[in-house]
Formats: C-alpha cells, structure tokens, sequence
C-alpha cells in the first residue's frame, strides 16, 4: 500500500458522489413518499352500512339490494349506491354476493342472459355458482367477494366486501 | 430582413453548423418514395412523429380549460367541445390522433420488424423503439380516464383490474395507480392526469430522442 492509499483526485470524487448522492436523495425521498402515499396508508376499516332489505323477507333466491352510503374519496364525499346478492343458504345464513366480477371488475347479475341458477358476467361470459364459486372454464379465477352481514331492526347491514371462504 | 437577422445571429453565435448537423443529411436512394414507390413504408416513423407533435400541441391547448377534478372535469370538457370556437376541432384532433399515432406506431414496427432493421448494430434502438411503444399506450390508457364519463370510467376500472392480476405486486401497482384501494375517483383521476401530461410526455420526449439520435448515428439499414 502506498502512504497516499486514497489520492486527491479520488477523495474529491468519493466526496462530491456522496455530496451529490446526498442531494439527489434530499430531492428525491419527500417526491416519491408523497407519489406511494396511497399504497402505504393501508385500508380503512369498513363499516357497516344499513339498506332497506327486511332479514325475514330474504329467501333462498338471491335478491338484488341496492344500498347507499356516505364514501369519502380523499376531499370528495358523495353519496355512493352498492350493490349486493343477497340470499339465505341451507343452514338459514344470510350471504350477501359482491357483484364485481372477479376477473375485470365488470357487474355480474344473478340467472343474467338465461343462466338458470348462475351469476353470469356479460363482459366475457363469466358464470358463477349460487354461492359464488367461480366456474373452472370461464374467465374469472376466483369465487364473488363476500359482504359481511348483520342486522339492525330487522333490516340487512352490509360491510366492505372480503375474500370468500365459503366456497 | 431575415435574412439579416440570421447573419447577426450566425456571425455571433456561429449557428450554421448546428443546423446543418440536424437537418442537412443525404436520405439514400431505396428510402426515398420519389425513386421507388414502395419506399413509402419508411414514412410511418416519420408520420409517428408528426401526429405525436400534433398531440402534443392539441393537448397544451386542451389544458386551457381542462381541469382534472371529479365534479368539473365532463363539463369542462362539454364547455370546451360545445361552447368554444373549434372546440370540436381540437378536442378531435386529439382524440383521433390518439389512435392514429397507435396504428402509424404500429406500421412502423411492423416495417422494422419484416425488414429486419433491429438486427445488430440497431438492437438497441429496437429496445427503445418498444419502450416508446408501451408509454404511448401508457398515454392512451390514461388520456382515456379524463373526459370522465361512463365509458372511461369503467374502462378504467377495467383496465385498474388488469394491472391488479400482475403477479405479488398486483394490489400495490393497483392502489398506485388509482389512488385509493376500492375507489376508482377523485384521486384517479389526477393521478391520471398527471401522469398523462406530465410523466409520460417527459419519458417520451427522452425516448424519442434517443431514438432520433442512434438512427442519426448509425444510418437507416441497407436496402433489402
């Protein structure tokens, strides 16, 4: 080793990358925290929201309800309308369908087209089974998002739409 | 008189060269349509260029009563198409010129492609070329959001989908470019605009001009 190991000309390079390093990430850090700030914020806990279906009223054919709430988007608040299938199983259980196709996002319906006893997606003939089971062959992979249900005076309450796993 | 002007400029600041260097170049004969009329497939790189310039002197003019919020944006864009003088033109020129970029694009690789023009020493150019092409579709998906009316609403919310079912970072690329996690809105649309007018311009300009530069600097491919 030689007794200068780091020249002149080195040390002023090391020192003006890590100064210029410094300053690019100064600049840089706060522009791209602020770009990712969505993704990062997590989601909101979903409440529940109230509609006007009677519990005693629902059967074992699923029942369109259309329910409206308050949704706030950033600085924007306006009233939403959501829609959920809604239907009681053979052990008596309410279960409240999303109607967001699982394969691009289009609105299924329920026996759409002529499809006894489907959910069927128009967009690319998506079909799904009465409990929401994606049907292997058509285009969506997996099974409707479930609303969680509770009831308040006798009417249906829906919260924010989960993964289904009752399929 | 302008003559006059240029002198004055070019005796200061010795310019003649420069434009020279940009403009001044022989085009061979097998790419000149003048000579063999089939040479015109060497014009959907040119006519690429042309409607992107178009674009993006319609689009500046857009933004004169453009505004990218939720409650105003359909309207400002029914005022600017209805209400103001050659509205209907400007807004067309964009719209239309959207698609025609695509398909001139389109042509163009395909020349490229069956002529064998990306082989070696161009690979490189071919590279840029195909990042060219994906931010232009870039474009195209996000200009689509921002007359925010039903069509591009759900258009949208498809298109979100799509890049949602990306493998491990599909949710992440969603809520990034959406803004919200289940809300295709407020936030959408001016990330959206943003990067329409803002983002993907400014990589495009880059790109294109390194594109302008290689083909300058290694010459069109020979004739076939």
């Amino acid at each position: 080793m030689s007794k200068q190991p780091v020249s002149r000309r080195q040390f002023l390079n090391y020192t003006l990358t890590g100064v210029g390093g410094f300053m690019a990430a100064g600049m840089l850090m706060p522009m791209v925290r602020f770009a990712v700030d969505p993704v990062l914020k997590g989601e909101a806990a979903g409440d529940f929201h109230p509609t006007q279906q009677k519990v005693a009223d629902l059967t074992d054919v699923p029942v369109r309800v259309d329910f409206s709430y308050e949704q706030t988007d950033a600085w924007y608040t306006s009233e939403v309308t959501n829609t959920a299938w809604v239907y009681k199983n053979d052990k008596d259980e309410i279960v409240a369908l999303s109607p967001v196709c699982k394969h691009l996002g289009c609105t299924v319906s329920w026996e759409g087209s002529g499809h006894t006893d489907k959910f069927f997606c128009p967009c690319h003939n998506g079909l799904y089974e009465k409990n929401g089971k994606n049907i292997p062959g058509t285009p969506p992979l997996k099974p409707l998002d479930v609303y969680p249900t509770t009831e308040k005076d006798g009417l249906l309450q829906l919260g924010k739409p989960k993964a289904n796993n009752i399929v | 008189m302008l003559n006059k002007i240029y002198d004055w400029v070019d005796e200061r600041l010795d310019i003649t060269p420069m434009w020279r260097d940009i403009a001044d170049h022989e085009v061979p004969e097998h790419v000149n349509p003048a000579h063999h009329f089939s040479a015109f497939v060497y014009c959907f790189g040119g006519l690429t260029f042309f409607v992107t310039v178009i674009q993006i002197l319609s689009g500046m003019f857009l933004t004169m009563y453009y505004v990218p919020d939720i409650k105003n944006a359909w309207e400002s864009v029914y005022y600017l198409q209805n209400e103001v003088a050659f509205g209907v033109i400007v807004r067309g020129m964009h719209h239309w010129g959207a698609s025609l970029v695509i398909v001139m694009m389109f042509l163009h690789t395909l020349r490229v492609f069956f002529q064998g023009a990306y082989k070696k020493p161009r690979e490189l150019n071919w590279v840029v070329g195909v990042l060219i092409f994906f931010v232009m579709l870039g474009l195209g998906f996000t200009g689509y959001l921002l007359p925010w009316d039903m069509k591009a609403l759900f258009a949208t919310k498809v298109g979100i989908e799509i890049a949602a079912s990306t493998p491990l970072i599909g949710h992440e690329l969603k809520v990034l470019l959406a803004g919200h996690p289940d809300i295709v809105g407020a936030q959408t649309l001016t990330r959206f605009f943003a990067i329409h007018v803002f983002f993907l311009p400014a990589a495009l300009l880059g790109l294109m001009g390194a594109h302008f530069i290689m083909i300058r600097k290694q010459g069109i491919s020979g004739p076939l």
